[in-house]
């Protein structure tokens, strides 16, 4: 009845259990963090703005990007995961949302930067639509946990122009 | 004659009756196994809830050998997201993080691009030929939860066979020989 097997089948169920608990405890307590992150974005430049033969435009810019995350990391934080999106809406598309800039934050002593950087994915319409553009940067962060839930949310930044000349 | 008999009976009969609560037992791990699994794809809505990370294209947000728990429902897909998706002419899912989605006015059908955070470059050369976005019907399911190392075994298990017929076989003789 109490043999080797029954006993390390028994041992090793428990100790499975218990880990289980504590992930599951782990990721709950994430929950117990109210964050209060806060982001600034500016233009510094547009690069260049072009039509492709295709007629899709694409434009270039340079952004200055603050940012203060540090409230998101909690001790079952194992990384942040940030970026930029710019999100328009055009005749044909209810919304078009395009990653310009990502980064990862491996740590909260990194989780209050300041970067001034062209935008790292290109910024191409499905059409030609981004003359004068009106549209919003977000900034969207993705908290990715050392065990259990993600957890994600952005903050909107509205009132950005694109301009009405090619160049 | 009476007595022999009678005694090789009895043996005869709790033999039987320990190899049938063994074969139930045995079939109760089977059926509750299987229904755990078919209760999830019920709860999340995805044809497999539960994936190995089995690239390093997520690293360090997903190891190799990780699980990630999937979740799909109705809401439209947004960037930022991560999600799993299938490409026509691969047997093997992928995860990657959404970076573009453009969603059309009238049908709200979705085009989305995707991106390994540890990939220099997105996703495109890796679709089917021609293929430069993918729609709503690749996608089988966006990540929403993590556990660290667990699928490692799984993955032991399909680079060296023999130890994953080690493991069913230790199993297989545990459940047999035990009378608990």
């Amino acid at each position: 009845m109490h043999s080797f097997g029954y006993r390390a089948n028994a041992l090793l169920t428990f100790a499975l259990t218990i880990l289980a608990l504590m992930c599951a405890m782990a990721s709950l307590s994430d929950n117990l963090n109210s964050p209060s992150p806060s982001a600034e974005i500016q233009i510094l430049n547009i690069n260049w703005f072009q039509r492709h033969p295709d007629g899709n435009d694409e434009v270039s810019l340079t952004l200055n990007i603050t940012a203060d995350l540090q409230s998101l990391f909690t001790w079952n934080t194992k990384q942040v995961f940030v970026f930029v999106a710019a999100e328009y809406e055009t005749p044909k598309n209810s919304l078009n949302q395009v990653s310009l800039w990502d980064g990862i934050i491996p740590a909260k002593e990194h989780a209050k930067f300041w970067i001034q950087t062209p935008n790292k994915y290109r910024l191409i319409d499905q059409g030609g639509n981004l003359r004068g553009k009106e549209f919003n940067f977000t900034l969207h962060w993705h908290v990715m946990p050392k065990t259990g839930k993600m957890f994600a949310d952005k903050i909107v930044m509205s009132g950005y122009r694109l301009p009405e000349e090619y160049r | 004659m009476g007595f022999v008999g009678e005694t090789l009976d009895s043996l005869k009969r709790t033999q039987l009756r320990d190899a049938l609560s063994q074969a139930i037992s045995l079939g109760m791990i089977v059926t509750s196994a299987l229904m755990i699994w078919k209760g999830l794809i019920y709860f999340t809505g995805s044809e497999s809830p539960v994936v190995v990370v089995l690239s390093e294209s997520m690293e360090p947000g997903f190891k190799r050998g990780d699980i990630l728990f999937l979740h799909m429902n109705k809401d439209p897909i947004r960037t930022g997201e991560i999600v799993v998706f299938n490409i026509d002419g691969r047997d093997i899912p992928i995860v990657h993080r959404v970076i573009e989605v453009h969603e059309h006015g009238g049908t709200g059908e979705v085009d989305i691009l995707t991106k390994g955070d540890n990939n220099d470059i997105d996703d495109r050369i890796m679709y089917a030929q021609g293929q430069h976005w993918l729609q709503q019907q690749h996608i089988i399911g966006r990540a929403v939860g993590h556990l660290p190392y667990v699928g490692y075994l799984t993955i032991i298990m399909t680079e060296k066979p023999i130890i994953k017929y080690i493991l069913i076989g230790a199993l297989g003789l545990f459940v047999l020989t035990s009378t608990e």
